[in-house]
């Protein structure tokens, strides 16, 4: 038996965070990953790193984080490919540039800042080659994006490196709690320690409802979609509301697709399909507003195994049901910039007992007067 | 060219590849009654193997070989079968409900079968010594591409580097057009020669033999040949100038204008892989085949390989198992049909004889190590992204453990080519690295688009079956 202070299930960039962060507290986690860290989502999603349009309760976590952001390089010596163009948020015509307008209102009252109204000039500005229609929009000005993978891998590496195990290809076969302690098996090892996370990401459903606290978690498979090389147009990340887009270009030309367009997940084979039905709507929304791109070629198209909340918010914090156990999952399409700062959270609130940021709208039980596995069905 | 009115929205079988096992396939389909479509990103039929069969501006016969005209009994069979055929249009995507994606003349469709038969055959194994990316260096299969379609031969200084059957006949059809080969370096390992040995009865009594030994023998008269090789490596400035080679204690170099490498064929995995079809390491063949049961048969419910894909055999058996792949599939579709087709027996039978010998050359031309896994740090791995062996060595050094998180640190077989120039290389290097199996270390993870769409292709896809149908129909 191999005794630590923490387990996580889940090499995602929120376990090898959430790892490192604890190793930085003096703490020694161990950290069970079935396939390899940044195998899923974590590794090959967008890796938009965004405040902009976030859900209210989720900007203190994603601040923490665009905090880590601007130094991670002192964090995990390693720079991510985080670059920082900023994100826009299109408005393709007015009706959609009032809400806009509202949420920029209601977030200065609530004395947030990052997001910012912009007109037609300024979008033009930002974004030279948006169809003529478009209003204006909202940019949040210290977004960007960086390299999923390599940034997953490098807290990995570094998680390691301050003290973490990092045990990998090895899946958690049963989970009983004994003593005020876990007892986690795992291949032909035991752990125990008495804190555990569940950071298993499009899998924490099932580890969840292991532990009985069932919460309704449909997983997912999100799409993304990668050019030949353009000529070089635009700097930001955009993304659009009404029709589903994400927009990024690379340095070296390339021009990543996305938006939330959902291929078939077969998570215990760690298979997607992709909807090509699907993708194809995709494709013509960046044909209707960038004719710039219209001459591009599609070279690669991929999809993760994501989850996903009815809520759209992730499940974070203590159980309701356990001492000793932690949420960590359901991110939504969109944890991947909360990494940083929610790991440290997470650490900050297991070695301390608590922490300054409200995870309340994030609890286990939020779902319970919902009729759970209803979404399953979907 | 574009999609044609006639194309229905749904097939009973769709056949991807025109080369002897697609063919075959689908002339057999279509002669049972089958809704069958062949689909080749070829204008003309004939796969590689009978490239331009039809088309081909060499009129004289005798250069291309009695073999190469085999192909026009394939072709006549098929366009009498019935089946419709898609010339030009590209196969970009394949999923396990049996839907292929298409483009062809800017527009893309998908369209389902109930059965689909991938024959997209063989590709020529990567052979990456040092400089093999300077311009002037290219492989056999281009070459004898340009000669089959075109009838074109190297011009200048002229040599051949490798190993297997496809280098001595196209040593021999190079001779016969007129041409002149400076040498030949053979890189057959010495040891294969008493490796294979156990299985030269079998080769024998095989068609390969009489006509193996004429075409080396036919080369053999007029071309220097430098046997046992065991290091090449391409040397000049912003082209290939000199060839120096090492073969034991003998070393040597030599001024060309063009060098051509060709080491043996693999199975074209990329289409059957993206479908998710699963596939195993073949320790003889050195590469990755895919796991079929007799008739073809994939891990996927209604998806079948035949010919190279599923396995290197040759154009003969490419043929057979085309046949055989068909047959399932009419007993499966329509079995009151059996009776008009060639009995599962027969195309059995002749398929045994035409694997006859195969195990021979198998061992035979099993390439060495040194040139399949680069020794040479600055040696280039993967041709889109310009990585290195060594680069490739130092990644793995910092946690690296297979080919899919190597993507991660060093974009490889992320380019345009899909990893089809570099993907067995990175298997077998990491796994060499690592003292692991290439079966433990794996293949990429490989996508549709298998090819590139392009964004106005995708974005002209039909709204749904109704709207491909009134678009189709008119």
């Amino acid at each position: 038996m191999q005794t630590a202070d923490v387990i996580i299930v889940g090499g995602g960039i929120h376990g090898c965070s959430t790892a490192l962060h604890l190793a930085l507290r003096g703490l020694k986690p161990i950290l069970i990953e079935k396939d390899y860290a940044g195998r899923h989502a974590s590794g090959v999603n967008a890796g938009g790193v965004r405040q902009l349009m976030r859900h209210i309760a989720e900007i203190p976590l994603s601040i923490r984080s665009m905090d880590i952001w601007e130094k991670i390089q002192d964090l995990v010596e390693d720079d991510c490919g985080f670059d920082s163009h900023g994100q826009v948020l299109v408005a393709e015509d007015e009706s959609e540039l009032a809400p806009m307008r509202d949420r920029v209102a209601e977030l200065n009252l609530r004395g947030f800042n990052h997001e910012e109204l912009i007109d037609a000039k300024e979008l033009r500005r930002l974004v030279p080659a948006v169809a003529e229609s478009c209003p204006g929009g909202v940019v949040s000005r210290r977004d960007g994006a960086a390299n999923p993978a390599q940034t997953t891998t490098a807290f990995r590496r570094m998680a390691e490196r301050r003290g973490a195990r990092i045990i990998e290809g090895v899946r958690v076969d049963t989970v009983k709690r004994d003593g005020g302690h876990w007892y986690v098996t795992a291949g032909s090892e035991v752990y125990s320690a008495p804190v555990l996370v569940n950071a298993a990401g499009a899998w924490g459903g099932k580890l969840a409802a292991m532990l009985g606290e069932p919460v309704p978690l449909e997983v997912v498979a999100p799409m993304l979609m990668i050019t030949s090389r353009v000529p070089t147009f635009i700097k930001p990340v955009v993304i659009l509301r009404g029709r589903k887009l994400s927009f990024k270009q690379f340095e070296n030309g390339t021009v990543m697709i996305g938006g939330g367009y959902l291929g078939r997940a077969y998570p215990d084979t760690n298979e997607t399909d992709l909807d090509w039905t699907q993708l194809k709507n995709n494709a013509r929304t960046v044909w209707d507003l960038f004719p710039i791109m219209r001459e591009a070629t599609i070279v690669r198209a991929w999809a993760g195994i994501e989850a996903k909340m009815p809520d759209d918010i992730p499940v974070l914090g203590p159980s309701r049901k356990h001492d000793g156990l932690f949420h960590q999952f359901g991110f939504s399409l969109h944890g991947f910039q909360l990494g940083p700062g929610t790991g440290d959270t997470m650490a900050e609130l297991i070695a301390t007992g608590k922490t300054n940021i409200s995870l309340e709208a994030f609890r286990p039980d939020r779902f319970e007067t919902a009729d759970i596995g209803d979404k399953h069905e979907h | 060219m574009s999609f044609p009115e006639s194309l229905h929205a749904a097939y009973d079988v769709i056949v991807i590849g025109a080369g002897p096992a697609g063919l075959a396939a689908a002339a057999t389909t279509a002669e049972a009654g089958l809704r069958t479509l062949l689909v080749d990103e070829n204008s003309a039929p004939g796969g590689q193997i009978y490239r331009a069969i039809t088309t081909s501006p060499l009129k004289n016969s005798s250069i291309l070989g009695k073999d190469y005209e085999a192909g026009n009994d394939l072709v006549h069979t098929f366009e009498k079968s019935g089946a419709d055929r898609l010339a030009g249009c590209t196969v970009w995507s394949l999923d396990r409900e049996r839907v292929v994606g298409l483009s062809c003349g800017g527009e893309a469709r998908l369209i389902k079968a109930e059965r689909v038969i991938i024959a997209t055959g063989a590709m020529e194994r990567p052979f990456p010594i040092p400089g093999w990316t300077l311009p002037g260096v290219m492989t056999i299969g281009a070459g004898q591409t340009l000669l089959k379609s075109s009838g074109l031969i190297p011009s200048g200084r002229l040599a051949l580097a490798g190993q297997g059957p496809l280098l001595w006949l196209y040593a021999a059809q190079i001779l016969r057009a007129g041409g002149h080969i400076a040498a030949i370096f053979d890189t057959t390992p010495l040891a294969n020669y008493i490796s294979a040995a156990p299985h030269l009865p079998g080769f024998v009594f095989s068609p390969y033999w009489i006509k193996g030994l004429g075409l080396i023998r036919e080369v053999k008269r007029v071309v220097k040949i430098v046997t046992g090789v065991t290091r090449l490596e391409a040397q000049g400035k912003n082209k290939l100038q000199t060839l120096v080679w090492e073969a034991g204690s003998r070393t040597g170099s030599i001024d060309l204008d063009v060098l051509m490498l060709h080491q043996g064929v693999v199975p074209h995995v990329n289409l059957a892989m993206a479908a998710g079809i699963k596939h195993e390491w073949d320790d003889i063949q050195l590469c990755f085949r895919p796991v079929l049961d007799e008739s073809g048969n994939s891990s996927i419910k209604g998806i079948m390989i035949a010919g190279d894909g599923a396995g290197i055999g040759g154009a003969e058996s490419a043929a057979e198992r085309g046949r055989l792949a068909a047959i399932d599939t009419v007993a499966n579709l329509r079995p009151d049909a059996l009776a008009q087709i060639p009995s599962r027996d027969n195309v059995r039978n002749r398929l045994a004889q035409t694997m006859r010998g195969r195990a021979f050359l198998d061992h035979l031309y099993r390439p060495s190590k040194v040139f399949r896994i680069p020794q040479d740090a600055s040696t280039i791995v993967c041709r889109c992204e310009e990585i290195t062996a060594g680069e490739i060595r130092a990644s793995i050094a910092i946690g690296a453990t297979g080919p899919n998180q190597l993507k991660a640190y060093r974009r490889t077989g992320m380019g345009p080519c899909q990893g089809r120039l570099c993907g067995l290389t990175v298997t077998e290097l990491m796994a060499d690295e690592r003292g692991k199996s290439p079966e433990e270390i794996g293949y990429y993870r490989l996508r549709s688009p298998v090819k590139p769409i392009s964004l106005a292709e995708l974005a002209s896809i039909p709204q749904d079956e109704t709207a491909i149908k009134a678009v189709v129909r008119g």
